[in-house]
């Protein structure tokens, strides 16, 4: 169960390993576009619950952005709640 | 499937890696050196996910921070038992040299800090929060020339204090320990971290590159108090160790 407290999450940070490897890039530096109140966040700023998979919050409006499911073979990425998300391409300079 | 041609693909697939040497950091929180074979390097900031596999298949996966810039193929991690804690424990109290498990990374591109950025560097840790700050704070020394550091670090007591020699022997870094719980050497009474101390810590006139991490209700409170400061929220850069860490 994923309640929304002041504690019990960690960042976009902290669930890159999953994330990225479901993705295959570098999930933190991905900016996610929330789908209901628009704000665009970097993946390293969500809010991240561990409960149904780990899910990833809007850190404006923790509005859900995104669900990954693992299992031993696939992972489930669930984006809905992102309206959009934009990727650096590498070659670009680095933040 | 095919991939777009223009995307980096990460490599994020488990290796093995064999513990090579232990060092007691504080009676609850010891430092593990692994050897990986082919370990890409990585950056100040960056963590590793470890996994830990039971004979009956069981596995258990958590996330802990680099200790120590690039060096070959080590990496070094300092860990925190937590009371009960089903990974942490283990790795303070039963892991031996020459044990193995598996770990993933260099993993994360935000929460980090490379030695050629400018801008002077502001670092507040809980807990262990300082793990990743540690190696920003020793990837640091590793350059001519490096802008300015300032770390503020909260422990809840002196025993708690991580690499308490190294910190006050760091040339050209200001370090203040707060202790929340025994305060020691100091007149600022024990207490949680509070805007005095980040006003007091904060170089003048200009936002300093500020990296926030420990307990995520820590990481919290000082942003809050940062931004309540004036402090520009582009200048912060944040990682939560999620309810645990201690501080
Ligand atoms: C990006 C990232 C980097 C991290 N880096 C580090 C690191 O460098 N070093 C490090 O030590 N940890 C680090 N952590 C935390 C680490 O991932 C684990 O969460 C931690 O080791 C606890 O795992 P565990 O399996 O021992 O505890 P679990 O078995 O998962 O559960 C924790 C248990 O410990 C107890 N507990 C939880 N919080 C507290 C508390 N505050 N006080 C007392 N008891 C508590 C509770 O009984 C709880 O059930 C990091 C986390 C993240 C997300
Ligand atoms: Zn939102």
């Amino acid at each position: 169960m994923s309640t929304i407290s002041d504690s019990d999450h960690i960042d976009g940070n902290g669930a890159a390993g999953p994330f990225s490897e479901a993705l295959g890039i570098d999930a933190t530096n991905a900016v996610l576009t929330c789908a209901r109140c628009a704000r665009p966040s970097r993946f390293a700023e969500a809010r991240v619950y561990d409960g149904a998979g780990l899910v990833a919050r809007c850190p404006e409006c923790t509005s859900v952005l995104g669900r990954l499911v693992s299992t031993p073979t696939d992972a489930w990425l669930d984006l809905r709640g992102a309206a959009s998300i934009r990727v650096a391409l590498p070659g670009g300079t680095p933040r | 499937m095919t991939e777009p041609a223009t995307i980096a693909r990460l490599r994020l697939g488990w290796r093995v890696a064999t513990a090579v040497e232990i060092r007691e950091v504080t009676p609850t929180a010891r430092t593990i050196v692994f050897d990986v074979p082919g370990w890409p390097g990585h950056a100040a900031g960056q963590h590793v996910d470890v996994k830990l596999t039971s004979s009956d298949g069981y596995s258990a996966q958590r996330s802990y921070s680099i200790a120590a810039p690039a060096d070959g193929d080590r990496v070094e991690l300092t860990v925190q038992r937590l009371p009960g804690g089903e990974v942490s424990s283990y790795l303070v109290d039963e892991l031996v040299v020459g044990d193995q498990l598996e770990l993933r990374g260099p993993i994360g591109g935000w929460f980090t800090w490379h030695g050629t950025e400018t801008m002077p560097v502001l670092l507040v840790a809980g807990g262990s929060g300082i793990v990743p700050i540690m190696t920003m704070v020793r990837q640091r020394a590793r350059i001519a020339d490096p802008p300015p550091f300032t770390l503020l670090y909260s422990v809840r007591t002196p025993a708690d204090i991580y690499y308490d020699a190294e910190l006050r022997s760091r040339p050209g870094l200001d370090v203040t320990i707060l202790f929340t719980r025994k305060a020691f050497g100091t007149n600022r009474p024990a207490g949680r971290i509070g805007p005095d101390d980040l006003a007091a810590a904060r170089p003048s006139g200009m936002d300093a590159r500020t990296y926030i991490c420990g307990p995520t209700s820590f990481v919290e409170t000082v942003s809050v108090l940062l931004l309540a400061q004036g402090q520009n929220p582009g200048t912060i850069r944040t990682e939560r160790f999620g309810p645990s860490g201690g501080r």
